[in-house]
């Protein structure tokens, strides 16, 4: 290997809580060399993350490092702050998960990316701007000059995330860590992030170290890839060896927990089949959710939600909804929940109008419909017991079950979704993320509902934990025959779970197929780009794919031209006009796709 | 934000209604009224007194005159400082206890944030605790102990410092001069000092654990320029939100310091007017504290605006 640039020998980090000493990191060695990119792999809580605050001198004052960090033959652990930041932020620098709350808010980004430049190269003002301008050009900043006047706050998401890049790359480092970079993003933009990254490495030279969870990420950008877990390396080697020749066990875990689009579905036991004569148990018809938005002084503007979404829903099936971040998907689970009212549409529920329930209806129709939250322990009351929470529903809905029937069905529930029922008073903040979420499904399926709606269900949950709760909701569907909304913005773990697959843009439905149908030939611009956005985990193949690119951020909702990304033939040009409205039209028996542009 | 100002104004005018309302008859409910403590006059002159400042109408008619009056700006004469309206008598008042209280919000201020910024960055050392235990004592000790334990000290003892006398007047005004503010403002702003200082504490460590303070340490920023730029600008923002009603606690006067010092304030109209039911003049002070607490609260939430640009006020 060329010289290294990076070396780190035996580290070790303590972190010092009221519950005694922790070790995050255990003595760990590797090196990084010029122009390579190293890939950091693990599952929550490997130590990752702490590890590479540690060689940068940031750990939280609890937390201790020792051991050796070399930046070019010079040690720099322990350094004092002042002799670190002679290379911390210009030779070596770090960009972090979350770009909005770390990005200060009082600050304009322009002032953000000048002022590392000013503090480390002291240059002019009027050089340093020059340099931010290109530097966001490189990033693919869209009008540079006046984005650098505007705050974080007034920036989506993925521009955000390019700004820190930015910031940390104008000063010309030779090292890169990116923790996480894209985690928080919609896979669309994080498919643009990664783009860059590549572009930073090859065209500028600059090493990186990319730590991440996702194992498709590393697979398209890391040259060498060392795998974490519980503060150790288990596995370290050439990306190609890590992904084809996995020595160790655990990195095989990590790799086959990754659901895959890009290979034949091998989990057809997952789903089960839906009998021919299936009721029909849901019937949604042009539904809209508008929520009134302040635009101007004394003007409200409506944002359309949801805006004409109809589907039906047989006995024993699964809708997987995808879409990405404000696409409106949470909305409509909310609505068909009758958790928000809606603007306008029906919502048809074995038959009734769900429009003609009454109060005390609507408690029954609690019975048979029921979700599955995001985050498992913000869901979870902290001050009662994961029992408690549990039998509320049953002690809610039906109130006639004795104390003695309660706990019985509690305890069997718990058994169904595989947590033991002697942990049956203890609170959420003693068990795991997984743990936690098998208490939601197993509060939501108490009541033997006809209809569970997950909701992100698993997205917060690591690879491997988030393979386990999907195969439980699959076995618990077998078992009662209940049917699924599983909505998520992830298309691997949708492909895996549903019958058929709807896809949301703005709002609207852009495609309605069976399963095989989306995913094999996908017809709407955007479903294609969505798809081809996801990251593969296999080198040789994330590398050579083409994709089907979509260009700058997500519209405005409020604006009504928004939903016509993909018509722009029709669209009227002014934001507050009444729109056309793009038809769906049914390309073969049972897949409708949305009007497009063949051309864009 | 124009539009909102103009509607937080109007918000002014049934909230001060409420208040006059309230407070104007909470008083007619109080035994006793501005001539009892007179010498006893012959039925007729009361009459006559009573009839010259409409005692004798019902109350719900004296209460339609005043609120007729109020809103032609005219506060009405005082019923006991005679020859003088209450507007002179605030006039004269207000601006003694606006100087003193300024002069205590602006040591608390700056004293304050200094020690809070100290303390944060310190956290759990020995400078931390000195502090932290100072504001403690600061808090806990009232003014009317401090007053006079610094009165005796600097008052009544006197100070040779190098043979300098700092003995310092124990009381008394003199058109506000530095020797006579000294030892007032003193006692006024100890206590601010230590609730800002508290406050800013806790802002400051918060700001200090937050991603963005992570990410300027990885720029490499010197310590100094992370501290002014990055945390002070996000720490002092709690701050806005207390200083909107404890300035105008402080402007309005502190009835307890005017009265020890025998500084002419407007907080002794207060005690006094209440007292003497010299009705006019305790609503007329009442009516003045009520547009400084909502036109500061107001003030305040306005800069919070301006510093922080995430609060937008629409509507």
């Amino acid at each position: 290997m060329a010289d290294p640039i990076f070396e780190v020998r035996n580290l070790d980090v303590r972190f010092t809580t009221h519950d005694g000493e922790i070790r995050a990191v255990k003595n760990v060695s590797f090196d990084v060399a010029a122009a390579e990119c190293l890939g950091v792999v693990g599952e929550s809580g490997s130590g990752k993350s702490q590890l590479f605050l540690a060689t940068m001198g940031l750990l939280s004052s609890n937390g201790r490092a020792t051991g050796s960090v070399k930046y070019r033959g010079k040690e720099i652990l322990g350094l004092s702050q002042r002799k670190l930041n002679r290379f911390r932020g210009s030779h070596v620098t770090m960009i972090f998960q979350d770009p909005l709350t770390s990005l200060t808010p009082h600050m304009t980004l322009g002032e953000q990316i000048m002022e590392g430049l000013r503090v480390h190269s002291h240059v002019p003002r009027e050089e340093a701007e020059k340099r931010a301008v290109e530097i966001l050009e490189i990033v693919r900043i869209p009008e540079a000059r006046q984005r650098m006047l505007q705050y974080p706050h007034e920036m989506s998401g993925g521009m955000r995330q390019r700004a820190m890049i930015a910031m940390a790359t104008v000063c010309g480092p030779d090292l890169l860590i990116a923790d996480e970079p894209t985690t928080a993003l919609d896979v669309t933009v994080q498919a643009q992030i990664l783009e860059i990254m590549r572009e930073l490495k090859t065209e500028l030279k600059t090493s990186i170290v990319m730590i991440s969870h996702d194992m498709g990420v590393i697979a398209g950008i890391a040259d060498r890839v060392q795998v974490m877990r519980e503060g150790e390396i288990v596995e370290s080697g050439a990306v190609e060896d890590i992904f084809y020749r996995p020595r160790h066990a655990y990195t095989k875990v990590l790799i086959d927990s990754m659901p895959r689009l890009d290979k034949a579905e091998d989990t057809a036991a997952a789903r089960s089949a839906i009998a021919p004569d299936a009721v029909k148990l849901l019937d949604v018809v042009d539904l809209k959710v508008h929520f009134p938005v302040n635009a101007a002084a004394w003007i409200t503007k409506p944002l359309r939600a949801v805006d004409g979404v109809s589907f039906t829903l047989r006995q024993g099936e699964t809708l997987g909804i995808v879409g990405e971040s404000g696409c409106g998907k949470s909305t409509l689970a909310r609505a068909i929940l009758q958790l928000l009212p809606r603007t306008d549409g029906t919502v048809v529920w074995l038959g009734r109008d769900l429009d003609a329930h009454r109060k005390d209806d609507m408690r029954k129709l609690r019975k048979e419909l029921q979700i599955v939250f995001q985050d498992p322990l913000a869901s979870l009351d902290p001050r009662r017991t994961v029992g408690q929470s549990i039998a509320e529903p049953l002690t809610a809905l039906m109130p006639l079950l004795s104390r003695a029937e309660v706990s019985q069905r509690v305890a069997r529930m718990m058994t169904r979704v595989g947590l033991d029922p002697v942990w049956i008073n203890r609170y959420p903040h003693e068990f795991s993320g997984g743990q936690n979420q098998r208490v939601g499904v197993a509060r939501a399926m108490i009541v033997e509902p006809k209809l569970v709606i997950c909701d992100e269900a698993v997205s917060a949950l690591d690879v491997s934990i988030q393979a386990q709760i999907v195969e439980l909701i699959a076995d618990l569907q077998a078992q009662t025959g209940m049917s699924l909304i599983f909505i998520s913005h992830d298309l691997a773990i949708v492909r895996r779970l549903s019958h058929r697959v709807m896809v949301l843009y703005m709002g609207q439905v852009v495609e309605l197929a069976d399963r095989e149908a989306i995913y094999a030939d996908p017809r709407h611009p955007y479903t294609k780009a969505l798809i081809s956005a996801v990251p593969v985990p296999d080198p040789k193949i994330e590398r050579a794919r083409k994709r089907a690119k979509l260009t700058g951020d997500l519209p405005s909702p409020l604006d009504s031209r928004a939903p016509l990304t993909f018509l722009k033939s029709k669209i009227i040009n002014d934001p507050n006009a009444e729109q056309y409205r793009p038809k769906l039209l049914q390309v073969a028996p049972g897949h409708l796709v949305a009007e497009y542009d063949e051309v864009i | 934000m124009l539009s909102y100002t103009t509607r937080r104004l109007l918000g002014l005018l049934p909230t001060l209604f409420i208040i006059v309302t309230f407070a104007f008859f909470m008083m007619r409910m109080a035994p006793g009224g501005p001539f009892d403590s007179n010498r006893h006059l012959p039925p007729e002159i009361e009459r006559n007194v009573e009839a010259a400042y409409n005692l004798d109408k019902p109350v719900y008619q004296q209460y339609l005159i005043y609120l007729d009056k109020l809103a032609h700006f005219d506060l009405g004469p005082s019923y006991k400082t005679k020859d003088f309206t209450v507007g002179e008598l605030i006039a004269a008042g207000l601006p003694v206890s606006v100087k003193l209280g300024t002069a205590a919000m602006v040591i608390a201020i700056v004293f304050g944030i200094a020690l809070g910024t100290v303390a944060a960055l310190h956290q759990n050392k020995a400078s931390d605790y000195s502090v932290m235990m100072l504001a403690m004592v600061g808090i806990t000790i009232p003014t009317f102990v401090t007053a006079p334990i610094l009165t005796l000290i600097f008052g009544v003892y006197g100070v040779d410092f190098l043979g300098m006398n700092l003995t310092l007047p124990v009381g008394g005004w003199q058109g506000g001069a530095l020797r006579n503010m000294i030892l007032p403002v003193t006692v006024l702003a100890l206590p601010q000092i230590a609730i800002v200082a508290r406050l800013v504490r806790g802002s400051t460590i918060e700001v200090l654990r937050s991603n963005f303070v992570r990410t300027a340490r990885a720029k490499g920023l010197p310590a100094h320029v992370i501290l002014l730029r990055h945390v002070l600008h996000a720490s002092l923002l709690p701050l806005v939100s207390y200083l909107g009603p404890a300035v105008a606690t402080l402007l309005t006067g502190s009835l307890i310091v005017e009265q020890i010092f025998g500084i002419p304030g407007i907080g002794r109209y207060f005690v006094q007017a209440s007292l003497n039911r010299d009705y006019t003049l305790m609503m007329g002070v009442i009516v003045v504290y009520a547009v400084m607490v909502i036109g500061l609260n107001l003030a305040a939430d306005l800069l919070y605006a301006v510093l922080d640009p995430r609060v937008t006020y629409k509507r």
